[in-house]
Parts: structure tokens; sequence; C-alpha cells
């Protein structure tokens, strides 16, 4: 890991004239994403200055104080308890011999695909004051009052379970690529297997762990229906005030702004753990697959582990969506399965996790191979549109969509670029660690046997990272099948999605009505992971 | 699914209209001509199209339907005599080219699309139709300013048709004054479709409204601990405090709020859920909107256990929020626009608030079917408060935190 040989590189591929800068392929795109990006935070600008002086009475309220020590609160927490979960999870289900680790790994992964909305509600009904937990406690056991689960437990441990699968995918994509040379050599210098761990193999997976973590704070920042439904305000609450009870856009833009710096200081802590260091091999040869661990009589522990997150975070969820369905459907509702909205969905979230995943590419690879100011700031930014709520976003499209570019309102274009704004980190995250673990000599031998830059990116680069590609498409496809702000307002006219109808249904009818497409969305969206995560793996 | 339910619907029209016919065969024919000739004189010149509509409407669901037949078969006969009259000019008055018309929703497609689809049939208009939030669809119309595609803002309550106000066009007083003042925009920018009441709904076993205090102040008193069941999240909830605020003032409202909290009452987390809860015994009253009960009554049968009770002193606890509609003045089918403002205050359309969502019609002489558990309207003793009263939400925000209502 040290960079000395890397500067030598570069300096000796300096001279001779190969790496003179980004070749316009890369920085051609890289400027148009980072404008299209920039539309938010414009928006959030102009309508800001519109609020005047009742804006800064709202917004120097001690309470905004409050809120944002709450937010923080809220994202440490849940970053800390996701990595805590995950980094476990992830080494077990790669690197050892854990019964049926296979279906674990594609088990652990799934409460990704749950709606926060759908998840929030749940926690509410089943484990809430007078929840179903209660109703079954109360006959044999006499129990009156459960400890309330709304507020902050109930945020925290919904946030949790929703999103630590971020952090599992990235640690475990890292996991298996880690050249086990580096932790065979520790072992051999004297280090024993925990020694091994905690001064190796962590240290090397820090960029998944920081990679990871950085988009389950960002998104606990972003999220509204969990902390809407257990009732604890955060700044995306107090947007969503803004904009739903008052409808005041001035200071729901104000706020969001102030989110957007938020979010910038988190990403800037990111970026100075992140550092320069090297995670590819310098030497010849290419990995091999790393060693599997025998677990012994930890084995069980093991397991019960897995099984429990799995239950908590998968099982439960479904088990009461399936008891609505069935409770619905005996008392005469009519089933809704609503096959034109699935299609529709899917349709949409492959579309824009392709869009997404094209756009991310020029993005990480300017800033994995050309590192400098202007790539760092522009990786830096992808990020911002992950942390605003959708309704932000959408909106800013809705007024530059409306007012300047008429012809491409209420189409399906527009809501696509609001998922590429919106989810274009979680791309560029998976590919830039892929990209990290190829090491530019390969392409640089390509060039030097007479390859064009972009042939060489074609043939040599891509084939490389395809892993990185395959799971930050599957990323963007399953946060867009159940986004839900920003595909209400741009959603082409008569284009319903499963999201939306489990919105339509819950919105007003009972709520067996929305459980319906709620158990489909998951489903759908569950399907395509699992083909991905036994992929990956053979 | 729809295709069979319109068919169905269109059966049962037939069998409904053969029916009374057989009715009308059998019974004394010398009064209803007389009435006849004063329903066609209101409804036909305009538009021809909602008379058509009484075929459709009558049977809208088979409750309704059997309530219809029961309570007022008189009545109904009259439309229906002059139904085989005038469809078949309907092919003619219909334009040939109907046009468009864009609908941007608040309300739940789950509660409106059958009447909007029913309007689109017989206008022949292809009507599309944004749903989502009612308060994100005014912020989106802000957003578009003059190039919205919008022609017509269909809202839940008062406050998102304010916020656009100024993007509205002026409606014509003939269609103002179909309904009562206090349901129309004073600027005579937006005019309600149909009433939602706050109410009370209570266990009809333990309790009669005999036992239920005069006004919402009553149930502070430490006679209802442990009893009462409230959703402080929900949106009507906050309206009827920001009434309170506006009818009580501030102080009083605090006293109440803090009044409630000390007799511990169950949170919810929709309304829904205390209705149930107050049939099954779990509470003894809740603060709700009025029209939940009746889908329970609808599905659960008359003997479900629980009643509204609207406070018989009036008072906050009293207040009506409509729901209503505005014409965009940016719209390119302004013509089209009015006729589905027109006809969303049809007899039809209005009967179909009545019967399908058991909401409030706001136009006169409209039956409710379940009449013999709603309190008609002009008996809630509702306070005297304007739509601009009940905006100031962030107010009530702060109030309903600050006394730990809400975090």
């Amino acid at each position: 890991m040290s960079t000395a040989r890397g500067q030598y590189f570069k300096g000796m591929l300096r001279r001779i004239g190969v790496a003179p800068g980004p070749p316009p392929f890369l920085w051609g795109p890289a400027l148009v994403i980072g404008g299209l990006l920039l539309l938010s935070p414009v928006y959030l600008t102009v309508r800001s200055l519109g609020a005047g002086v009742e804006f800064w009475e709202g917004f120097l309220r001690v309470r905004t104080l409050e809120i944002l020590l709450r937010t923080l609160l809220l994202v440490a927490t849940v970053t800390a308890a996701s990595i805590a979960l995950a980094v476990p999870l992830a080494w077990l289900t790669a690197r050892t011999d854990l019964p049926l680790a296979r279906m674990w790994g594609v088990l652990t992964a799934l409460p990704l695909v749950i709606p926060s909305y759908v998840a929030g509600f749940i926690m509410v009904v089943a484990l809430g004051p007078r929840g179903m937990l209660q109703g079954w406690l109360e006959g044999p056991l006499g129990i009156e009052r459960l400890p309330d689960i709304n507020g902050f437990p109930g945020a925290w441990l919904t946030l949790t379970l929703l999103s630590y699968p971020y952090v599992l995918l990235t640690v475990r994509g890292a996991l298996r690529r880690l050249d086990p040379a580096l932790e065979e050599s520790s072992r051999g210098l004297g280090y024993g297997s925990w020694g091994t761990f905690w001064r190796v193999t962590l240290p090397l997976l820090r960029p998944a762990i920081t990679a990871g973590g950085l988009l389950v704070g960002l998104y606990t920042l972003s999220d509204f229906g969990a902390v809407s439904l257990l009732r604890y305000e955060t700044f995306t609450w107090a947007i969503f005030v803004q904009y739903n009870g008052a409808i005041d856009r001035a200071l729901g833009a104000a706020f969001s702004l102030a989110l957007v710096v938020l979010a910038l200081g988190l990403l800037a802590g990111e970026f100075v753990t992140r550092g320069r260091s090297r995670y590819y091999r310098v030497d010849q040869g290419t990995a091999r697959p790393p060693a599997v661990m025998a677990l012994g009589r930890w084995r069980w522990p093991a397991v019960g582990f897995c099984a429990g997150v799995v239950l908590a975070g998968l099982a439960l969820p479904m088990a009461v969506l399936v008891y609505w369905v069935v409770r619905g459907v005996g008392a005469g509702e009519p089933l809704l399965l609503l096959w034109g909205d699935a299609w529709n969905s899917l349709y949409v979230s492959g579309l824009a996790a392709g869009v997404t995943i094209a756009a991310a590419f020029p993005v990480a690879a300017l800033e994995v191979r050309y590192p400098g100011l202007l790539s760092s700031l522009l990786e830096r930014i992808t990020y911002v549109g992950f942390a605003l709520p959708g309704i932000a976003v959408a909106l800013g499209l809705v007024f530059f969509g409306a007012n300047f570019a008429g012809f491409w309102y209420q189409s399906l274009g527009l809501l696509l670029l609001a998922y590429g704004i919106l989810f274009l980190p979680t791309a560029v995250g998976s590919l830039r660690s892929s990209l990290l673990q190829v090491s530019p000599g390969v392409e640089e031998a390509a060039r030097s046997l007479g390859r064009g830059p972009l042939r060489v990116l074609v043939t040599v680069t891509l084939p490389l990272v395809w892993p990185g590609i395959w799971s930050g498409a599957a990323l963007v496809f399953l946060l867009t099948m159940k986004e839900l702000p920003a595909t209400l307002i741009l959603q082409p006219i008569g284009f319903g999605t499963l999201a939306t109808a489990i919105w339509s249904a819950a919105a007003e009818a009972f709520f067996a009505q929305a459980a319906a497409p709620a158990l489909l969305l998951i489903l759908v969206s569950a399907g395509p992971l699992a083909f991905l995560m036994l992929r990956e793996r053979g | 699914m729809a295709r069979i339910g319109r068919f169905n619907r269109n059966l049962w029209a037939v069998l409904l209209t053969l029916g009374l016919l057989a009715v009308l065969a059998c019974g004394p024919a010398a009064q209803p001509p007389q009435v006849v000739e004063k329903e066609v004189v209101v409804e036909v010149p305009r538009d021809v199209v909602v008379e058509k509509e009484v075929v459709r409407e009558v049977p809208v669901s088979v409750v309704v339907e059997k309530e219809v037949v029961r309570e007022v078969p008189v009545e109904v006969m009259v439309p229906q005599q002059v139904v085989q009259e005038v469809t078949r000019d309907v092919v003619i008055e219909r334009p040939a080219e109907p046009g468009q018309l864009v609908i941007y929703s608040g309300r739940s497609e789950s509660l409106v699309d059958d009447i909007i689809q029913q309007f689109a049939a017989v206008t022949g208009i292809d009507v599309q139709v944004k749903y989502a939030g009612t308060a994100q669809l005014a912020a989106t119309l802000l957003e578009e300013g003059a190039n919205s595609p919008a022609d017509v803002f269909f809202a839940q309550d008062p406050g998102g048709l304010g916020a656009v106000e100024g993007m509205f066009t002026a409606l014509p007083a003939s269609v103002l004054e179909r309904v009562p003042e206090w349901a129309r925009s004073p600027q005579s920018k937006w005019v309600g479709i149909s009433g939602r009441s706050r109410t009370v709904v209570y266990n009809s076993e333990r309790l009669t409204a005999a036992d239920l205090p005069d006004d919402m102040f009553g149930f502070t008193d430490p006679v209802w601990k442990d009893r009462i069941g409230w959703a402080p999240t929900n949106a009507s909830f906050q309206a009827m405090v920001t009434a309170m605020r506006a009818e009580w003032g501030e102080e009083r409202t605090r006293e109440w709020l803090e009044g409630i909290q000390a007799n511990n009452p169950r949170v919810y987390p929709k309304n829904t859920p205390q209705v149930a809860a107050a049939a099954a015994g779990e509470i003894d009253v809740g603060f709700v909107n009025h029209y939940y009960l009746f889908r329970f009554v609808t599905e659960e049968g008359d003997g479900f256990t629980a009643r509204n009770y609207h406070p018989r002193g009036g008072g906050p606890g009293a207040i009506v929020m409509v729901a209503g509609a505005g014409i965009l003045s940016s719209g390119e089918n302004p013509e089209n626009a009015q006729k589905f403002v027109e006809f969303m205050l049809s007899p039809v359309a209005q009967q179909y608030f009545a019967g399908q969502t058991f909401e409030y019609p706001l136009v006169e002489g409209v039956k409710s079917p379940r009449a013999q558990f709603l309190t008609p309207l002009v008996d809630i003793a509702k306070p005297d408060l304007t739509a601009e009263d009940l905006t100031d939400l962030e107010g009530t925000q702060a109030l309903l935190q600050a006394t730990g209502v809400l975090p």
C-alpha cells in the first residue's frame, strides 16, 4: 500500500507521454453530468432567495438546532449499527464454511428491497402501542403496555434493518476480490486469525466500509417514510412539513439547502478518511480466490446470528404483509395484483439502472484514474442528490422542465433524470471500488501495445469492472423500484408504478389493500437481486 | 375488472329501469307527469348528457341501490321517465371533437376515479388525470406556473386550493351558487365539491349521544381518563386544532391539548383504526372524520357498534372541511374544465360522493343513502370559520410540539 511505487509509475508514464490528462470521451460526458447534478442546488438557491425575512425567523429558531442534532444522532447511530451488523454478516457469508452460506448471502441482502414507508408502517402496527405484538402478549401474559417504539428507537431500528445491506453489499464485494496473499503473509509473520482480521483484513476493507457507511448515512438523512411514520423529527421531515402542510416552497428549499450543507460535511469527513492508499496488486500474478475459513464450534451461533437478522429484517415484515393480504381477501376485499403497474416499475427501474450506470462510468473513471481537484469535486457532487429528499429534486426538475424544456416535460426522460440525480452515487461507489482494484498497469500495458484509450476502456477495463457494474446497476434498480415522492410528481400522466399504487391504496383505504402491491413490489425486486447475487458467486 | 363492473352497472340499470317501469305501470299514474316537466326544464337545456347519466348512477353499488329503491321510489321515477326521451338527443348534442382535459387530482384514485371515468364516458372528452398528494400538486403547479399542462385542480382541502388561488380563473356565479357560501372561495376562485366533518366516534353499546359533552372541551374532564383515542399526525385532526386556535384562542387550545394528554389518550397512526377500536370497546370515544363509520357499516352491517356524534354545542369539533376544485387560467381546455366542475356539482356526481365516499353532498336536494346514521349538514352546529382561518398549519404544528403531542 505504499504510494512510492505509484509515484514512480506516474512519473515514468508522464515521461513516455502516455497519461497526460483525461481523454475527451471521459471529461466530455462528465461535464454534462456535473451540469445536470447542479440543477437541484441551483433551483434550491433560487427558491431560498425568495424566502425573505420570514425565512430567517423560521430557520434560526432554536428548534432548527434541535432538529439538526436529532438528525445527526440518527445518522451516526444508524450508520454505526449498520456497519456492526453488516461486516460480520459479509465475512460469514463470503469467507467461512457457514452452512447454507449461499442462501444466507441472498437473504441477508434482501431487506434492501423493502420500502421504508412500508417497513415503518409495519413497525408501527406490529410493535407500536396497541400493536399486534402487544395483542398477542396481552391475552396469555397480561402485558398492558410495551415500551413505546415511536420516536428514536423505532426510527433507528427500522432504518438500520433497511439500510445495513448497503454496507453488506460493498464489503462482501471487496472481501471476494481481496488478495489472500496479504492475509497469508500476515499469518506467516506471526499474527493469529483475529490479529490478521483486525490488522490486515479490516484496513483493506476500509474503502468498502466507508463507501457503504456513507450511503447508509446519506440515506438516513434523506429518508422520510420511516421517520414520519415512527414520529422522529429529522431535517427531511421538517422539509416535508414545509412542502406538505404550509406549502411553503421557499422555506422547504432553504431547509433542503441546509441538508445539502450537512451532506457535504459528511462527504468531507469520508473524503478525509479515504486517503490515497492503493488496493490493487502491484507485483506479477493475479489474486487467487480466498481460502474458506472453518468456523468450528462457532458454526451454529453464526447461523443463529444470520437467521436473527433475516427474521427481523425480512421474514417479519413479509409475514405481516401476507397476513394482511390473507385477512383482506378473507373479508372479501378484491386482491389487487397490478401487473400493469408491476411492468411499469420494472421497465422504468431497468432504464434508470442502465442510464445511471452509464453516467457513473466517466465520473468513477475520472476520479480513480485522473485524481485531481476537479474530478474529486465531481465525484463528491454526485452524492448531494442522494441526501436530498425526492420532493426537492422533483420540484426542481418541474421548474426547469416546465419552463425551459417544455417538450421534455411530462416525459419518462425527466423522471429518469430525477432517478439519475437521486441514485448516481450508489452506481459511482460500486464502480469506483471495482476500478480501484484494477491495476492501471493492465491498462497501460494495453496502451503500450498500441490500443487507443477508448478501446482499452471497452476491451480491457470494462470486463474487469463487470462485477462493479452489476452491483451498481442492481442498487439503482432497487432504489428506483421503491422511490415514491419524485415518482409521484414526475411520472407522466397515466404511468402508474407499484410504489404509487401502494401510496394510492394506503392514502385512503384500509391498509390491507396496500399490502398486496407492497408484497408484489418486494417479490418483483427480490427476484433480480437474488439472481445477481447468485451470479456474482458463481 | 373495470369493464365487467361497468357492464354489471349497465345491467343493473336496465333491470332497475324495468323494475321501476313495472312499478309505474302498477301504481297510480296520475301524479308524476307534472313533476316530470319541472325536472326537464332544470336539467335539459345546458347539459343533456347529465340526464342520461342518471341511468348509470342510480345503482352505484348494491347497497346504495337497495336504499334508493326502498326510500324514494317516487323521486327516482321522475328522472327515469325523462331518460327515455333524452338519451336519443345525447348522440346529437355531443360535440364532434370533445377535446381533452387534464386534471391534477389531490383526491386519491380509489375515491374519485369512478366518477371521473363516468364524466369521460358521457362527454367523450379525453380525460387525463395526475394523482398525487394535494400539497405536492399545489407545489408542482406553482413551479410549473403558466406552462402547466393542467386544466383543473381537484384538491382534498382548501389549503391546497388557497395556495394556488392566484393561478385560478374566476368561476361563474351559476357554478358557485350551487353550493352554500361557506363552501366556496370568497374570491370566486374555487368551489367546494363535497364536505367532510370532524366528529366524535363512540361505542354505542356503552354510551349514547346524551352521555357525551356539549363540545370538545368537555373531554378534558377526568371522567374520560383512559377512554379517548386520537391520531395527532392526521391532517384533519390538525385542521381541527387550527380551528380551535381560531375559535378559542391559543391559550384555551393549549389547555385542551394538555387536558386530553392528562386523560392518557391512546394514540393511533390514522383515523380508521380508531373507528374499529371504538366499535371493539378498546376506546369509548375517538376524534375522527365522519365518513369512516359508514365504510365500516357498509362492510359489517348496521349492527356495527359505533356511531358518530357531532358536538351539539358546536365549536371546533364540528368543523366541516371541503374538498373542491378550481380552473387554471393557463389551461388549454377552459370549456371542458368548466364542464367538469359543473358535472361534479350535478346531482349525479353529488349522489356519487354521498353514496360511494360517504361525504356530504354540497348541492341541495341530494339524498345520502345512509341517512339514518348521517346527521344532515344543516343540523351540524358548524363554527363560523372561513377557509382562510384554517391555513395557519405551522402555528398548529408548533403548538402540538410545544405541548408534547407531537415529538
